[in-house]
C-alpha cells in the first residue's frame, strides 16, 4: 500500500481475531492465517513438523518485520520471489478461504495465479493453512540466494525427499520461489531420481532437469541466465542435504 | 476522500496519550506529528531502512508499517524514553557515545530500539548474532563496526551491573 500498488476503499483489520493466530496439529499442521512469522520461529513443535519453515523462516525479512508478518497475509500476497509461497506449493499445503456465503478448500497449485495475486475473490479471505505431514523418513531443505541478507530471494528452492531403508529415493518434491509469475512447481522435472540412489551423478542430472524446466523473467539485480544458473546450483546443493536430512531421519 | 476519525488511546514509554486521528495515518506520523516525539525517525517509509523501529508491546516493529488505530491499547517505546528522566544514558545510549557508534546519528533511533529488544532476550549475544540482529536497521555512515562493538560492550556492561 505504500506503493500505491493496492488502494483499497476500505481496509478491515484482522488483528483482533484472536482465533485467527492458532497453530493445531490435528489431521497436519494447521496455521491461523494470522499467526506470526515470530511465533512459527518460536515454536518447536511446528519447526519439528514442517522442517522446511527452519530454514526459510530466517530469510525473511529481519526481526521487525518477522514480529508482525504473518503468515496469511505473505500467502495472500502472492509475492512471487517470497520464500513461503514455495514452501506451501512444496508441502502440498490447502487453503480454507471464508466468506459469507461459506468456505471453500484450495491446493496451493490452485491458490497462487499471478504476480501478487490468488484466486482469492473480493468477498474471500484466507482463514487457514493446512500443511500434510511430510512422509516417513524425509528430508528437507530450503535455500536461496538474495543480494543482501533479508532481501527477496533472486531465488530460492524448497525441497521433500523421501528414502527408503536402502537409500533409495521414493518420492521427491521441488518448488521454486523468484523465477516466475508465481512460485515454481518443478517436480515434474524430478522423475528420474525415483528410485535411485542419490549420488552426486544423479542429484547433478536432476538439477539440470530442473534448470532446464524452468523459465525465470530476469529482474535488475539478475538476468534470466544468472537466475537459472543460481536456481540450478540451489537444486543441487538443497537435494543434497535434504537426502543427507533423510537419511538421518530413516 | 471523506474524514474518517477514529479514537487512539495508549501508552508511550509510560505516559498515557488519547487523541483523534484519520484512520489512515501510520504510526510513525502520529509519533511525530501528534505526540511530538520526534526521536522516531522516518526513512523510506515502506519497511525497509529500519529508522522508524520502535517496540510494540516489547516487541521492535517498524512504525511506518503500521496505522495509529492499529497500536489503540498498546504500550509502545520510543527513543525517548530509553535515558533517565535526569538524562542520564542508559547502558547501550553510553556504548554507542563511547564507541562512536553513530555519525550522522539518523538511524541511531531505530538501532538503539531494535538492539534494546534483543539484548533483552539475548543477553550475551556474539559478534556474528549481533551483526545478524543489525540486519534490518541500514546505517550508510559508521559501517556498521562501531555499532557492533557498542553493542557488545553495552551487553558487557549491562551483564557485569548489579
Amino acid at each position: 500500500m505504500n506503493f500505491r500498488l493496492a488502494r483499497p476503499a476500505v481496509l478491515i483489520d484482522i488483528n483482533g481475531l484472536a482465533e485467527l493466530a492458532a497453530i493445531d496439529f490435528e489431521g497436519g499442521t494447521r496455521l491461523g492465517a494470522l499467526t506470526r512469522y515470530a511465533t512459527l520461529e518460536r515454536n518447536s513443535g511446528f519447526l519439528k513438523a514442517c522442517p522446511l519453515f527452519a530454514d526459510a523462516l530466517p530469510h525473511i525479512a529481519h526481526p521487525q518485520i518477522r514480529n508482525r508478518g504473518t503468515i496469511g497475509g505473505n500467502l495472500s500476497h502472492a509475492d512471487p520471489a517470497s520464500e513461503l509461497p514455495a514452501v506451501a506449493l512444496a508441502m502440498q499445503a490447502r487453503m480454507r478461504l471464508t466468506s459469507r456465503r461459506g468456505e471453500r478448500e484450495l491446493a496451493a497449485s490452485d491458490f497462487f495465479v499471478g504476480i501478487l495475486t490468488t484466486d482469492i475473490g473480493p468477498e474471500e479471505m484466507l482463514a487457514e493453512i493446512t500443511f500434510p505431514p511430510l512422509p516417513r523418513a524425509s528430508g528437507t531443505c530450503f535455500m536461496e540466494v538474495a543480494r543482501r541478507r533479508g532481501d527477496f530471494a533472486l531465488a530460492g528452492v524448497a525441497v521433500i525427499i523421501s528414502l527408503d531403508e536402502e537409500g533409495y529415493c521414493t518420492s521427491i518434491r521441488v518448488a521454486l520461489c523468484g523465477v516466475g509469475d508465481t512460485p515454481v512447481d518443478a517436480t515434474a522435472a524430478t522423475t528420474s531420481l525415483i528410485g535411485q540412489r542419490c549420488t552426486d551423478q544423479a542429484i547433478e542430472a536432476v538439477a539440470a532437469d530442473v534448470r532446464e524446466a524452468i523459465d525465470p523473467p530476469g529482474n535488475v539485480h539478475a538476468s534470466a541466465d544468472y537466475q537459472r544458473h543460481v536456481a540450478g546450483v540451489l537444486t543441487r546443493r538443497a537435494i543434497a542435504t535434504a537426502c543427507l536430512r533423510a537419511a538421518d531421519a530413516a | 476522500m471523506q474524514p474518517d476519525p477514529h479514537e487512539v488511546a495508549l501508552c508511550v514509554n509510560g505516559a498515557p496519550y488519547r487523541r483523534t486521528v484519520e484512520a489512515r495515518m501510520l504510526l510513525s506520523d502520529f509519533l511525530r506529528h501528534e505526540l511530538r516525539l520526534a526521536g522516531t525517525h522516518v526513512g523510506c517509509e515502506h519497511g525497509v531502512c529500519g529508522a522508524c523501529t520502535i517496540l510494540l508491546d516489547g516487541a521492535p516493529v517498524r512504525s511506518c508499517l503500521m496505522f495509529a488505530v492499529q497500536a489503540n491499547g498498546c504500550e509502545l517505546s520510543t527513543i525517548e524514553g530509553l535515558a533517565s528522566a535526569s538524562g542520564d544514558l542508559d547502558p547501550l545510549q553510553q556504548a554507542m557515545h563511547e564507541h562512536h557508534g553513530l555519525q550522522c546519528g539518523y538511524c541511531t533511533p531505530g538501532i538503539l530500539m531494535t538492539m534494546t529488544a534483543f539484548l533483552r532476550e539475548n543477553p550475551a549475544p556474539s559478534e556474528d548474532e549481533v551483526r545478524e540482529a543489525l540486519s534490518g536497521n541500514l546505517c550508510r555512515c559508521t559501517g556498521y563496526q562501531n555499532i557492533v562493538d557498542a553493542v557488545l560492550k553495552a551487553a558487557a556492561n549491562m551483564r557485569a551491573a548489579p
